[in-house]
């Protein structure tokens, strides 16, 4: 494989790697932390409306969780194409 | 020890320390000026950017705000966590990779253009700018409430502190300073949160305190519903402004966040791309610590504030026996009470307590009405309960006042009043720094070096860039002094201009190989330009809110402002030529991590 090639297949990778990540930073911040939070308020969650507690906390967890499991795939993801440094 | 006492103690040991540092880490180099050398372990940048990012207005500001308007603080506390997802995975690793110092750098190199860097220059400043009054302010703030001196020698103080170790350390000072004042922050912020949600809910964690049940049987969030409620205030866990407008709200405080410079330069202090993408984890870690606390404060000192004033028995409490934080605020300005049902009781509902701008009070002077409470000249003549509410709102609360305050309102030992006062100093201070920095590479480097002359040496632009430094510290500190009467929604412009121009021309700039000069500055001129005049119209020029897009607040539009420069840009950009092959090799380039080596100079 040339490194032209090789570059490319890295990126493709990488662009579905942030896709996949953004799409469930999407979910949890808009849809369930805004659009539908009134109907998530319904389900009580250790003391909180389960809309109320992911729009004020549980999206922040989710982001820090996001955030690290993205690092630890381009590692590999950079370890897999010899790209790494 | 008395108060006065510890809270000098606290903050002048805290400078004292800020101070040592500056002096082991001072820079010889524009590379350590610029980037502290490019060598800045990844934790180590994680604080620092957490300190650089939260400013006053998240140590101070944040809390009250949430506490005031309850659920639909949510914007706030995802958009300026979110950011950081889209910082990580869209931005940081990519121009770490690109290894040059600065926005405009890569702004003017990746679209071959002195007109698009100059377009990215003068945001970078205006967005610094707008954001380093409010820190300032904060400062002044602090040192007027707990060390007695008046507001403008504490703003000059601050000048001062920043002066010394932005102007002598420059990116590498400021590194290791804001390691120092993040722990400061954190440790401030944290310890009277722990205490409190003890106190109230026998929880050590705020963040599960705040879902605790309480002795009346009631969990925390159903008592300041039903508090809310019985004072005629919206319920606290309901949403009152429209989804679209949370909505926008919430996309243009994270793509501005993602796009803010003094954020993005930080990553560019690491020795790796891989370290980039590490290092924005460790920020979002010890952002979230913060931010994670933040409802459960606001919900406890929402609870403590008002069962302080309105008494157990939802009476009120006569201003006598009112504990002496109420007077020690009202004598700051942040309170204030007019006694109109002449019952002597302080008394707490919701609605303008008095006919000002969102209802603040204008004092007459040192003036002291008959209970000794200071003497308002705006109160209303003839002011109505809400229906269901037993008494009309006497009392007005500056929501800045809630986190400095709270360590009072619960009683809590001096010793964390004194920490808490230093922390917000370190909050403020640190930002003001990071955000100092930038205004002055923008100047030196940008300007100075890249376009008005490049044959300038390393000795001469360093020189320049501490004199910028200089210069703009100096600005700040007159707007500290002499603060614009709208500092917040300035700071609401900040958020708006970045999340409109630097963030997406950024990304196409990595992601759409094909996007070249003319598209990206088309795309910047819509997208400024749309919001600018959308929040200038609404804000200043007295625009009809009836008026408003789709009902988006001005804060909002900066995500709408960002839709339309992508739209723009990629239009334009199809029926214009592509870029230069060099421009698409670099692209190519930036996209894989090896090779990424320091960050160079020219």
């Amino acid at each position: 494989m040339s490194t032209q090639d090789n570059a490319s297949a890295y990126w493709s990778e990488n662009l579905r790697i942030i896709t996949t990540y953004l799409s469930v930073w999407f979910v949890v911040s808009y849809v369930c932390g805004i659009l539908l939070v009134d109907s998530l308020d319904a389900i009580p969650f250790f003391g909180f409306p389960l809309g109320f507690w992911i729009a004020q906390q549980g999206a922040i967890f989710i982001y820090v969780g996001l955030i690290w499991m993205y690092v630890s795939s381009m590692n590999k993801l950079d370890e897999k194409y010899d790209v790494h440094e | 020890m008395s108060l006065d006492l510890l809270t000098y103690l606290f903050i002048g040991g805290s400078f004292v320390l800020y101070i040592g540092i500056a002096i082991w880490a001072r820079a010889g180099s524009t590379k350590e000026f610029y980037v502290a050398g490019g060598g800045v372990h990844p934790i180590a940048n994680g604080m620092a950017t957490a300190a650089d990012w939260m400013s006053a207005a998240s140590f101070i500001s944040l809390a009250g705000l949430v506490s005031f308007i309850g659920r639909d603080g949510a914007a706030y506390l995802m958009g300026w966590t979110g950011g950081y997802v889209l910082l990580a995975m869209l931005l940081a690793p990519y121009l770490r990779k690109f290894g040059k110092f600065t926005i405009p750098d890569f702004v003017g190199d990746r679209y071959y253009s002195q007109t698009a860097r100059l377009i990215a220059i003068i945001c970078t400043i205006v967005i610094s700018f707008t954001y380093v009054a409010g820190q300032m302010r904060g400062v002044g703030i602090v040192f007027s409430r707990y060390l007695h001196v008046d507001i403008n020698t504490g703003v000059v103080i601050g000048m001062a502190i920043v002066f010394f170790y932005a102007v002598l350390g420059g990116m590498k000072g400021i590194t290791y300073t804001q390691v120092a004042q993040y722990c400061v922050l954190i440790l401030a912020f944290m310890v009277p949160a722990i205490f409190m949600s003890m106190q109230v809910t026998g929880h050590f964690l705020p963040q599960v305190g705040l879902g605790a049940t309480l002795d009346s049987g009631l969990s925390v969030l159903a008592t300041l519903d039903k508090l809310s409620i019985d004072l005629g205030f919206a319920e606290y866990t309901a949403g009152k402004k429209s989804t679209v407008d949370i909505f926008c709200l919430t996309a243009a405080l994270m793509a501005g966040t993602a796009g803010l410079p003094h954020v993005i330069v930080r990553f560019f202090t690491v020795p790796r791309v891989k370290d980039a993408r590490t290092s924005a984890g460790w920020a979002l870690i010890f952002i979230a610590i913060l931010y994670t606390t933040v409802p459960g404060v606001a919900g406890f000192g929402r609870v403590n504030l008002i069962q302080t004033i309105n008494g157990v028995d939802n009476a009120g409490t006569s201003y006598e026996t009112m504990p002496t934080w109420f007077k020690n605020w009202e004598n700051a300005g942040l309170l204030g009470w007019k006694d109109y049902n002449g019952d002597g009781k302080v008394q707490y509902a919701a609605g303008a307590a008095f006919d000002g701008s969102k209802g603040k009070p204008a004092f007459d002077g040192d003036a002291r009405g008959e209970h000794g409470e200071r003497a308002v000249t705006n109160a209303y003549a003839n002011p109505t309960a809400k229906p269901g509410v037993p008494f009309a709102n006497e009392v007005y609360v500056d929501r800045d006042i809630m986190v400095l305050a709270n360590p009072e309102i619960a009683q809590l030992p001096n010793w964390v009043i004194a920490l808490v006062a230093a922390g917000a100093v370190a909050a403020a201070l640190s930002t003001a720094a990071g955000l100092l920095l930038v205004i002055s590479t923008a100047i030196a480097h940008d300007l100075m070096k890249t376009i008005i002359n490049p044959k300038i040496s390393e000795k001469q632009e360093l020189m320049y860039a501490r004199m910028a430094a200089v210069v703009a510290i100096c600005i700040a500190g007159y707007f500290g002094i002499n603060p614009p009467g709208f500092v917040a929604q300035v700071v609401a412009l900040a958020f708006g201009l970045a999340s409109s121009s630097v963030f997406p021309v950024i990304v196409m700039g990595i992601f759409n190989k094909r996007m070249n000069k003319e598209g990206a500055i088309a795309g910047m001129c819509v997208g400024l330009g749309s919001t600018m005049a959308y929040m200038i119209y609404f804000t200043f020029m007295g625009g009809d809110k009836a008026d408003l897009f789709l009902g988006i607040s001005t804060g909002g539009f900066g995500a709408v402002g960002m839709v339309l420069n992508f739209i723009v840009a990629y239009v334009v950009s199809m029926m214009t030529p592509p870029p230069p092959a060099e421009i698409q090799d670099i692209v190519e380039n930036i996209r894989v991590p090896r090779g990424a080596g320091e960050a160079h100079a020219h």
